[in-house]
């Protein structure tokens, strides 16, 4: 149990008549770095969005430090998880979107320190403080008072990783943080990314289609389709020599849009 | 007939009078129609089926029927229940939760509005439901229904006439009993039609400055 921080066990999720996940059974250990990638549709964003619990699951059990996300223990039994338990878990976990989801009302520092302040109840000058070594780590310490609406598409997302830091999660998701990006901004939020994976112990899974940041970055790629994983591996092996055709096919269409791997 | 401006001067203090609890009562009516409806349009978006349903009933039921006849009852039949109001009282309750039926919908339409990655947002920062509200939806949802929140007290102000019918002494009442106990309509029915007039046309461009005070920056 305690060489997994995420435990995912027989996971079906659908919406209506369609199958998102099938079944799906993966685990990560602590401080692992995760690729998932797979075209579109393949349940992959949604996997990060039930552990943030933005979707709810039909069947299976999810587990974080070995605890049910979605369930909690009550005389002995496990039953249906209620809002305190769900935001004790969501503390373990910080998430950064394709499309920032930045607080627009709020200037950058601001909104990195609203949720530490509000959810933990630091003081405002520690909040500031330590928001302002977050925005230092990203590079961007002299936007501290700017509006999101003044900053482009990658000083926004390094706001929103610095956001999601602030929180200190021991589990950080990566929803397709580049996909919404001009091809010239990528670059510095994938940066920051790989700062972040050379200097802390954070788990961290990330959904992309920058198959190169993938596989420099990964400890791990999984390969999903359909709502199933179909192969994994570490980025070597799964990228240079897939052994099921769908992979293939795959990583085929990838280089020739014009990826390198 | 002709206009006697010494008339005019003669009862300018009683309609002056009159204009002011007028104004008292669009600003009271205003904030109750604003608090209501929000109240209204956060109960609407309730997961409990019931209180969705019983207020969907309420706001309907209020918005059509004629404010006339909820003045008259909320002034003349409530007694009879044993809920005794004062006229403004009965008046300002009477036209905040009229139009809190139409604030309601700005303030459903306002909330809607607010993507839903901002949901999102709040809940991977681990919000409550309540500091979500109060921090990140409201603050970006009301800015945008300023103008037409406004737009519905202007429209209040116009129907505050109708307060007579319970005895407010606001300005058509003033009016109405100088120009009775006078015998002469025109300079008093007159006066109330430019003091209306006058407030309206300040309200005007105050409504478009903050139209464009609020236009979403986009």
């Amino acid at each position: 149990m305690t060489d997994t921080i995420i435990d995912i066990d027989r996971v079906t999720k659908r919406y209506g008549s369609h199958t998102v996940l099938q079944d799906l059974c993966f685990s990560v250990r602590p401080g692992e770095k995760l690729a998932l990638i797979g075209p579109s549709g393949s349940g992959k964003t949604t996997i990060l969005r039930t552990l943030m619990t933005l979707e709810t699951i039909e069947s299976g059990t999810i587990r974080i430090d070995g605890e049910p996300l979605f369930q909690m223990e009550r005389n002995g039994s496990l039953v249906p998880a209620d809002e305190a338990h769900l935001h004790r878990m969501r503390t373990k976990i910080g998430m950064v979107f394709q499309l920032f989801n930045l607080f627009p009302h709020k200037c950058v520092l601001d909104n990195v320190t609203l949720a530490p302040m509000l959810t933990k109840g630091v003081r405002k000058a520690d909040a500031e403080r330590r928001a302002m070594e977050l925005l230092d780590l990203v590079g961007l310490a002299d936007k501290a008072r700017a509006m999101p609406a003044q900053l482009s598409g990658g000083q926004k997302q390094r706001v929103a990783i610095a956001r999601a830091l602030a929180l200190q999660p021991r589990i950080m998701l990566f929803d397709e943080v580049t996909s919404a990006l001009d091809p010239e901004l990528v670059e510095e939020v994938l940066s920051v990314m790989r700062m972040l994976g050379s200097t802390t112990d954070m788990t961290m899974l990330l959904v992309t289609h920058e198959m190169s940041f993938a596989h420099d970055f990964a400890d791990r790629v999984l390969f999903f389709d359909r709502g199933r994983i179909v192969e994994e591996g570490p980025p070597d092996v799964l990228f240079t020599n897939p052994t099921h055709e769908r992979t293939q096919a795959f990583l085929k269409k990838i280089i020739a849009a014009g990826q390198r791997i | 007939m002709e206009w006697d401006w010494e008339f005019v001067r003669e009862i300018m203090p009683m309609l002056l009078d009159g204009l002011r609890i007028t104004l008292l009562a669009t600003l009271l009516g205003s904030i109750l129609a604003a608090a209501a409806g929000l109240g209204f349009a956060l109960l609407r978006r309730s997961k409990n089926r019931a209180v969705t349903r019983i207020t969907g009933f309420v706001v309907e039921f209020i918005r059509g029927t004629p404010l006339l006849v909820q003045l008259y009852f909320l002034f003349y039949v409530l007694p009879e229940l044993g809920l005794l109001l004062s006229p403004l009282t009965a008046g300002v309750v009477g036209l905040g939760l009229h139009y809190a039926t139409y604030t309601s919908e700005v303030f459903r339409a306002g909330i809607d509005n607010t993507p839903r990655g901002q949901w999102e947002a709040a809940k991977a920062c681990n919000l409550t439901p309540y500091q979500t509200w109060r921090h990140v939806i409201l603050p970006q949802a009301i800015p945008p229904m300023i103008p037409a929140l406004a737009n519905y007290f202007v429209a209040m102000f116009k129907e505050t006439p109708l307060l007579s019918a319970i005895t407010v002494i606001e300005l058509m009442s003033e009016a109405r009993g100088v120009a009775n106990s006078n015998y002469r309509y025109l300079e008093p029915m007159t006066m109330v039609g430019v003091l209306f007039l006058c407030i309206s046309l300040i309200a005007v461009p105050a409504l478009h400055l903050l139209e464009r005070r609020f236009r979403p920056p986009r």
